[in-house]
């Protein structure tokens, strides 16, 4: 029964998928023939060492490594069976695949604005559903209780952790189906870090949940399913409980087990 | 509530991106324009007469407007150089950060900076020819500019100064040397390019300057005459190419002249703007080895 | 000389070089209201600012159409080179590619090269025609003046706007793509807004630039001693006012001109702290 269950997920199409991506900065090459697919409504981590290509599958996924002079990419990028890359405009697609930096970068000007900018981009004008739009999106980051009352306030004036969760709020606020993390605690406190993990767990109700992150104990805290990169090839990928306590490679088992990092 | 399509917006950014596109044209058009014009008209003028050692009324020869532009430049620069690269030394070096003395310094050079240059002729008219009894000569014009240029030196050497990585200082002050020895030996030679290209460009600023000149140095369109004055010709007026080209252009009675007078200052003006981007660059590539 | 004399010395002597600009700033100040304060308490300060004849063979000194043609001339400019001179920046700062702002940067340095007189020179041979063919008047006008004037602040607000835009955190721009808006509106909406201060800065010296301006504005601006009351009439700022009649002037005359100086100097010094308020405001 168990394992029927197991076929059936796996048959359930995915989110997005990656098939047979190749991509190089120049002569490097980056991210080796990449297989994978993000289910729905689950949270996947992207965890390895620094530089072994994880933060670029996720740059990938947006096409924000378009920004990127002399970045080649092969293979293909599915957004709900679509090419990313051919049959949806660029524009939509960071619309519907949100992301939250590493480094909280709200924009300088009101708490407002920072939020009304996504839906004010993408064609809604009147003010009343912007107010609506707002407060939604700061109550799904957990911010509308302590910004209610500051909206017209500089969002610079946050501190660190709330400026993170802002910038979540405004990645919610264009409706996205995806939500990219791209190391997003990296720069935070510690106790911000565990509202924002909090946060994720919240959100996958609602989106589908990418993150790349450097801290095992918060890939095993938060994600359902977490893939293991090397040297630009993904290792291995799996059940987070798993991969985490009975990994089939051993790279996967010295890496998890703290051995190189 | 929904989101709208993007054709709406895909014009409106095609909209914002040829206005930009155009203004760029504009721009390069006018840059194009002017030194087109210029040198079209210009250079076929340019003949051997035009270069004869005397000026007289109906052969406007630039060249004596072109040794005064030397000499006084020359001058000018002789007094600034040590003064704006001494006071920059200061402020990088020595002074201490937050010092009183050097935020009015600071906003001294500031000051200097935004004052026009016919305030400057104005005050040279004052200080120098009148005050200080120079009349109208070679040697009020070159301590006038030696102020105007003042400023763009200081900017630059500091510029120069602070791109030196304080490693070198470090190195040198571990080894025992003196803060002197440090400024002279390690942060200076480094600092170089980036000197010589602030010097150039203050050249450029006393080679085309007239408003400051005009009551200063004078409209004389002669050289002073050292072998028979000796001292006493710096005491003499003198006219400059910049000053030249304005008379020349006010009088309007030899077109062609003019146009060939343009042409030489803007070649050398254009020549040693080249020269001082040719000499910030390298600073510039020596920044980022370090 | 002990070494450590010699220290002392060399601080001693680089302290004084930095003092000169202090000194130079003081004794400009000095002589130019020395001079120029007397004629003004003679003429009276409000005949001087606001009287609108300026006669100076019957002893009358008002400089009211001076100050209002300077302003007129500067904004003239303003409108000609600050919209052709941000956009510029804004291509050169976020829309050339590398190729094609390498070769335009140089140019535009280029242009911030070019002496007074060679513009002024310019705008006599081509821009005076021109008008005076093609428009009313005799072509030497306020219209002359502000293309001219527009056209020689443009390296100026090119250069401190492209600064100022290229300061901005690439963290801005890309938080805007990753919102799905496309290029141009990251960069109207979120990057221009974050470099407001310095391309107010850009506009600011870009008018200090003009008003300061003198050799090319007395070469196209036909220097009639009127407030114009059409972009074709002529019109004389108080610069061009300091630099025709210097030559030949003497006692109170002269007093009169250096006492335009003197307006002059305070509108410079005006601006000069404006631009300091902002750069602070954009400090904190």
């Amino acid at each position: 029964m168990a394992k029927l269950e197991y076929h059936s997920e796996q048959k359930a199409s995915p989110k997005m998928s990656v098939k047979d991506l190749n991509l190089y900065y120049k002569d490097f090459q980056a991210l080796k023939s990449v297989n994978l697919d993000f289910p729905a409504h689950q949270v996947t981590a992207l965890i390895g060492p620094s530089g072994c290509g994880k933060s670029t599958l996720l740059k990938c996924l947006n096409r924000m490594n378009d920004l990127v002079a002399g970045c080649q990419i092969t293979g293909t990028v599915f957004l709900d069976g679509q090419d990313a890359y051919k049959e949806v405009n660029v524009n939509d697609l960071r619309r519907r695949v949100g992301m939250v930096f590493q480094q909280p970068n709200p924009f300088p000007m009101s708490i407002y604005d920072n939020i009304a900018f996504g839906p004010r981009t993408h064609g809604i004008k009147s003010r009343s559903d912007l107010d609506v739009i707002v407060e939604q999106s700061l109550r799904s980051a957990a911010l509308w209780d302590e910004l209610k009352d500051r909206l017209k306030k500089n969002a610079l004036s946050l501190s660190g952790g709330q400026q993170q969760r802002l910038c979540i709020a405004r990645a919610l606020a264009v409706k996205p189906e995806v939500l990219l993390m791209d190391e997003s605690t990296a720069a935070l406190d510690p106790i911000s870090t565990a509202k924002i993990e909090e946060l994720v767990g919240e959100l996958k109700d609602s989106y589908t949940i990418i993150m790349v992150t450097h801290n095992m104990l918060q890939a095993r805290r938060v994600s359902d399913r977490t893939a293991f990169f090397l040297l630009g090839e993904m290792v291995e990928m799996g059940p987070t409980e798993i991969l985490f306590s009975r990994p089939r490679e051993k790279r996967t088992a010295s890496y998890v087990s703290g051995e190189f990092g | 509530m929904a989101f709208s399509d993007a054709h709406g917006r895909r014009l409106k950014a095609a909209i914002v991106r040829w206005v930009i596109y155009g203004a760029t044209l504009l721009t390069v058009a006018v840059l194009f324009g002017i030194l087109g014009y210029i040198l079209c008209n210009g250079v076929p003028n340019l003949t051997p007469e035009l270069f004869a050692w005397e000026y007289t009324t109906d052969n406007v020869s630039l060249m004596p407007a072109f040794i005064n532009t030397i000499l006084i430049a020359a001058l000018a620069l002789t007094i600034a150089v040590p003064l704006g690269i001494g006071a920059a030394i200061y402020l990088v070096e020595y002074a201490r950060r937050g010092n009183r003395f050097v935020m009015v310094v600071r906003a001294a050079a500031e000051t200097l900076q935004g004052i026009p240059s016919i305030i400057y002729g104005l005050f040279g008219l004052l200080f120098f020819v009148t005050a200080l009894g120079w009349r109208l000569s070679l040697m009020a014009g070159a301590f006038t500019l030696a102020i105007m240029v003042l400023p763009v030196i200081m900017r630059t050497t500091e510029e120069a100064l602070l791109a030196v990585p304080n490693a070198y200082r470090e190195a040198s002050f571990g080894l025992g040397a003196g803060r002197l020895r440090t400024v002279f030996c390690c942060v200076l030679p480094t600092a170089i390019p980036g000197i010589v290209g602030g010097v150039i460009l203050a050249l450029g600023r006393c080679v085309g300057e007239v408003a400051a000149l005009l009551y200063t140095a004078g409209s004389v369109a002669e050289v002073p005459n050292f072998l028979q004055q000796g001292f006493a010709a710096f005491f003499q007026p003198t006219r400059t190419l910049a000053t030249h080209l304005y008379v020349l252009a006010s009088e309007g009675l030899h077109t062609q002249e003019t146009f060939a007078t343009a042409v030489v200052l803007l070649i050398l003006v254009i020549t040693l703007n080249l020269g001082a981007n040719f000499f910030a660059k390298k600073l510039g590539v020596k920044r980022e080895d370090g | 000389m002990s070494a450590k004399f010699k220290e002392k010395l060399a601080s001693a002597l680089f302290g004084f070089t930095a003092a000169v600009s202090i000194l130079a700033v003081a004794l400009i100040c000095l002589f130019l209201f020395l001079n120029g304060v007397p004629a003004l308490a003679d003429i009276g300060l409000p005949e001087f600012l606001f009287g609108s004849t300026w006669q100076p063979s019957s002893g009358i000194y008002g400089i009211f159409p001076m100050i209002v043609g300077s302003i007129y001339v500067t904004a003239g400019a303003m409108i000609v080179g600050v919209p052709t001179g941000l956009l510029t920046a804004l291509y050169l700062s976020r829309f050339a590619n590398a190729k094609i702002a390498q070769f335009l940067k140089p140019g535009v340095e280029l242009l911030a090269g070019i002496p007074s007189v060679v513009y002024g020179f310019f705008g006599l041979m081509i821009i005076v025609p021109f008008i005076r063919t093609s428009m009313p008047g005799n072509g030497f006008s306020l219209l002359a003046a502000s293309l001219l004037l527009g056209v020689m602040i443009l390296p100026t607000v090119i250069t401190v706007a492209q600064s100022a835009l290229d300061a901005v955190p690439r963290s801005y721009y890309e938080g805007a793509l990753a919102l799905g808006a496309d290029h141009e509106r990251s960069v109207l909406q979120v990057v221009v807004p974050a470099a407001v201060s310095g391309l107010m800065a850009s506009v600011i010296l870009g008018v200090g630039r003009a008003i300061g301006e003198t050799m090319a504005v007395v070469m196209v601006a036909g220097n009639q001693v009127q407030i114009p009351t059409s972009i074709f009439e002529g019109v004389r700022t108080m610069t061009a006012n300091i630099v025709l009649e210097m030559g030949y002037a003497a006692d109170l005359h002269r007093g009169a001109l250096i006492a335009t100086g003197v307006v002059l100097f305070v509108f410079i010094l005006l601006i000069t702290l404006l631009l300091n308020l902002i750069k602070r405001r954009s400090e904190i």
